[in-house]
């Protein structure tokens, strides 16, 4: 199908943008990269008068290294960050979920910032963003405003960003030496929509793991952070992280829906084992040693 | 009625200059306004591939892609493969020579697609090609012909750079 007829609007700074979106309301979308909007638009699920494009402002194009990690700006690609040193080096978890995002010429335009946005359950970027703690920077008619991820999103495809404001960038916090990561998904088809993936994020130091950050799609409403299971993962030396319990302790808090592709019987099960799974790879990464099962 | 947007695009190396409505998408842009019809549509929701072009020589999903984004960009499509007689090009003729399509539907994108790899990678391995065309969906041949014309032109440009002595992919 085709979209219907809507104005689009090509700003070429930020403060216009905010303007056009500050006259327009719920009359309006953003568009970024499109890769989720545009299959909305055409299919007509979408029905905006105004789409205010975010093409031209190639300020949030930059992704930046500051003293305390990375300030990834909302308009960068997928493909340009998954090329990215700095994110391989400050955000590796981030780094492991982008080559899962659905098929190359879909990364080759869809942005950072407007999967965040977007906040589909479902997407690797905003559980990953989720474990991270990262904060969302929006700018708006009222100012800057910094929103945790904790309380950024909130509900299938609803975040916290009001409908005059525009993501702007992502800040992410540089882990410390001895970090790995990994992520994994399982799915019907290699670049679909998984039903469920595991990411996770390590810490190494003096022999215990000091910090764990796991995330999953898929399972939940709002992209999931498995702090039941990074409880029982923190504080224990690499060799005695009992995985299983960690996966159970996750099953027995997460509630997935069923639907035509899995029950919610396997999705709760597989989440368990993608969790061993990342986990265990994450800890490799972090200490070069490979994990043994307790 | 929505807005209408001036647009210089080049196409197959031909700058085009047009007005077009917001909501007309590239790939509609291409074959309605200039009758590149090469272009296919299928699912207009980016998940076949068929629609497939190359954007500054990275391919894109031109269904979800409006043409007012492509304004001042370069575009590829499977017409400006070819040369002015209508020969086809390397990858085509492994296309070809593979027997890599049936219906044809989807061979524009999936020739695209392998373009773009042998444009962009030197020595690609299996799941480089796997990777090159796995956003693109074919009913017809069960894919293994296309990974085989897919390798079949990747190994024909390896020898033309040998031959040449070029400096390999860019």
């Amino acid at each position: 199908m085709k979209p219907i007829d809507f104005h689009l609007h090509r700003p070429t700074t930020l403060a216009e943008a905010i303007a056009l979106l500050a006259e327009h309301g719920d009359d309006a979308k953003v568009l970024a990269g499109g890769q989720s909007l545009l299959p909305l638009l055409n299919f007509r699920l979408a029905r905006p008068e105004h789409v205010v494009d975010l093409g031209r402002l190639t300020t949030l194009r930059t992704t930046r290294r500051t003293t305390d990690g990375l300030t990834l700006g909302a308009m960068v690609t997928y493909a340009r960050a998954e090329a990215s040193r700095a994110v391989a080096e400050d955000a590796p978890l981030l780094a492991a979920a982008l080559p899962f995002v659905a098929h190359k010429p879909v990364r080759a335009r869809g942005t950072v910032g407007g999967s965040i946005a977007h906040g589909d359950p479902a997407a690797e970027l905003p559980a990953v963003i989720r474990a991270l703690d990262a904060v969302m920077v929006a700018a708006g008619p009222r100012g800057v405003r910094r929103i945790p991820a904790a309380e950024f999103f909130v509900g299938n495809l609803v975040t916290a960003l009001e409908v005059d404001e525009i993501l702007t960038g992502i800040d992410v916090a540089r882990p410390a030496r001895g970090t790995g990561a990994a992520f994994t998904e399982v799915g019907r088809r290699q670049g679909d929509f998984a039903l469920v993936g595991a990411g996770a994020q390590v810490t190494v130091a003096d022999g215990v793991v000091v910090d764990v950050r796991i995330a999953l799609t898929g399972i939940a409403g709002v992209p999931h952070r498995a702090t039941e299971a990074e409880t029982l993962l923190t504080g224990v030396p690499p060799a005695d992280l009992d995985l299983d319990a960690a996966a159970d302790a996750t099953r027995a808090v997460i509630a997935p829906s069923g639907d035509l592709h899995a029950t919610a019987d396997y999705r709760r099960d597989v989440a368990g084992v993608l969790l061993g799974r990342v986990v265990a790879t994450a800890v490799e990464r972090a200490t070069g040693h490979a994990h043994r099962a307790a | 009625m929505g807005s209408t947007h001036e647009v210089t695009v080049d196409v197959n190396g031909r700058s085009r200059r047009a007005t077009v409505a917001a909501r007309t998408s590239l790939a509609d842009f291409l074959r309605d306004e200039l009758n590149l019809t090469g272009t296919h549509l299928g699912c207009e929701h980016g998940v076949c591939g068929a629609c497939t072009v190359l954007l500054n020589g990275t391919p894109v999903r031109s269904c979800i892609m409006l043409a007012a984004q492509a304004d001042g960009e370069s575009v590829t499509t499977i017409e400006g493969l070819s040369d002015e007689h209508g020969n086809l090009n390397p990858v085509q003729e492994a296309f070809c020579r593979s027997h890599a399509l049936q219906c044809g539907f989807c061979t524009p994108g999936m020739v695209l697609a392998v373009q773009s790899l042998v444009d962009t990678v030197e020595e690609p391995t299996r799941e480089d090609i796997d990777e090159a065309i796995g956003g693109n969906i074919c009913r017809c041949t069960g894919y293994v012909q296309i990974r085989e014309a897919a390798r079949s032109a990747v190994e024909e440009a390896r020898c033309a750079r040998a031959a040449t002595g070029a400096g390999g992919a860019r």
